[in-house]
């Protein structure tokens, strides 16, 4: 009986698990919670602007342009290498904070990271 | 001299007419000037219409003229610019063709040009096959030299440490240098360095330092051709398209009654010319983007495969010693 009380539990708890670790990539990109998220390069635009995380999320950048782009933040907390078409770059957010961040080569492009 | 004094060309637009250098003495005695023929010649460029400066007066004429035969101390040079090399996207999956194309464009100009300016983006990733292909492509130019600056993306990754080895060899701080060819000082800036966030394109303290010394011994009278990548001017800010700090380095030049500005980075022709200043921006060899604020972002521009050689293209420059003007003529591939 104790044994599968245990065995429940446990069960739960990979449940548990397996829905926070799959239902944030559900959830929309811009959501606090997301332990994952998503931005995307599409015209010259960083998509979101904006980005709201949990402490510990990776962010993936993805460039969906014909012209290469970089991710660079302004205070040198992180820094792509160049990103051609439909190349990626991520970055795990460990401290909370806010993170502005721009394209190096066309520094027109801007963008920010809200980690809380 | 204002844009509003601009002598209308209006009549002097079609392509059946006469003699350049006639043509520009005659312009340069006449006065009644029309902003609407101005603007209606600018439409031209691109087309093979050739302009001459000539005390801030511009003259429309047919290209294929022999500008410089017999006349000691005239020259012609050669603008290309954004070969892209290693762009392989549906705007152009064959830069190398169009970058040949552009060489044998050169090669079959009526004068000859002593050397080739190339405005940057010689590469599409700064990879070192990129260069050099490029490298290779121009071996074939009749003209042998050829002078760099850089894009942004002949910088990437390394803050232009390869692109410096490969051409800075003779060049100041991130790859300005300047020189002189029979009487006309050239100045080759670099604009695509230690960008800021938000900003445009940006020269540094240090550039323009080097730069206000640069010129500081000439005599005013020297005809001045300064060429960078990204506009010296304001074209379009909204996209990128100026450098913050160009406004110091044109008050450097002040004081020289010809200066004359070609960048590359917009892949179209666009031209002004504000009091001694001309302003000339040249088609890429590789792919053309679309006019300031007509499109989403300034990406490349797909066009029918038949129409792409027409809006790449190269610019022929021809210095006439007598009476110190500055032709631009833009050639298309087509």
């Amino acid at each position: 009986m104790k044994k599968m009380a245990i065995e429940g539990l446990a069960m739960c708890l990979i449940v548990a698990v397996i829905l926070l670790a799959t239902s944030p990539s559900m959830q929309a990109s811009n959501e606090a919670s997301a332990a994952v998220a998503g931005v995307t390069i599409d015209n010259f635009s960083f998509t979101p602007q904006t980005l709201t995380v949990s402490v510990g999320a990776t962010v993936t950048w993805t460039n969906r342009d014909d012209i290469p782009h970089t991710v660079v933040s302004t205070d040198d907390v992180f820094k792509s290498k160049v990103r051609d078409t439909d190349e990626t770059f991520s970055y795990t957010f460990t401290k909370p904070g806010t993170y502005n961040y721009f394209c190096s080569i066309h520094p027109k492009m801007t963008g920010k990271v809200v980690v809380q | 001299m204002t844009p509003e004094r601009y002598k209308s060309k209006e009549d002097t637009m079609p392509p059946q007419k006469h003699d350049l250098i006639n043509q520009e003495m005659q312009d340069l005695n006449n006065d009644g000037i029309d902003r609407r023929g101005f603007l209606k010649c600018m439409a031209w460029a691109g087309t093979g219409l050739i302009w001459t400066m000539s005390g801030g007066v511009p003259v429309s004429q047919v290209f294929g003229k022999n500008l410089n035969s017999g006349k000691p101390g005239n020259f012609s040079f050669a603008q290309i610019s954004d070969s892209h090399m290693g762009f392989n996207k549906p705007a152009n999956p064959d830069v190398v063709a169009t970058l040949q194309a552009a060489v044998d464009k050169i090669n079959g100009l009526a004068t000859a040009p002593e050397f080739l300016l190339h405005t940057g983006d010689i590469s599409h990733l700064s990879k070192p096959d990129q260069f050099d292909t490029v490298d290779q492509v121009l071996k074939g130019a009749s003209a042998k030299d050829v002078f760099f600056v850089p894009g942004e993306h002949d910088v990437l990754d390394d803050n232009g440490a390869s692109y410096l080895a490969r051409y800075g060899r003779n060049a100041q701080g991130a790859g300005w240098y300047s020189f002189d060819h029979k009487g006309v000082h050239f100045i080759g800036l670099v604009n695509v360095i230690n960008l800021k966030s938000g900003g445009l394109g940006s020269l540094g303290a240090e550039q323009l330092e080097w730069m206000h010394r640069d010129v500081a011994h000439l005599k005013h009278s020297t005809p001045i051709v300064v060429f960078a990548h990204i506009p010296l001017w304001s074209v379009y800010p909204e996209w990128g398209w100026g450098t913050d700090d160009s406004e110091q380095a044109l008050g450097y030049l002040k004081k020289f009654g010809s200066v004359t500005v070609l960048n590359g980075h917009i892949h179209q022709t666009m031209q002004k010319v504000e009091g001694n200043v001309t302003f000339h921006a040249a088609m890429s060899t590789a792919f053309p983007q679309p006019a300031p604020g007509q499109a989403a972002s300034p990406g490349p521009m797909k066009v029918p495969a038949e129409r792409l050689r027409s809006v790449l293209g190269v610019a022929d420059l021809n210095y006439l010693r007598h009476p110190h003007s500055l032709a631009i003529v833009d050639s298309s591939l087509a």
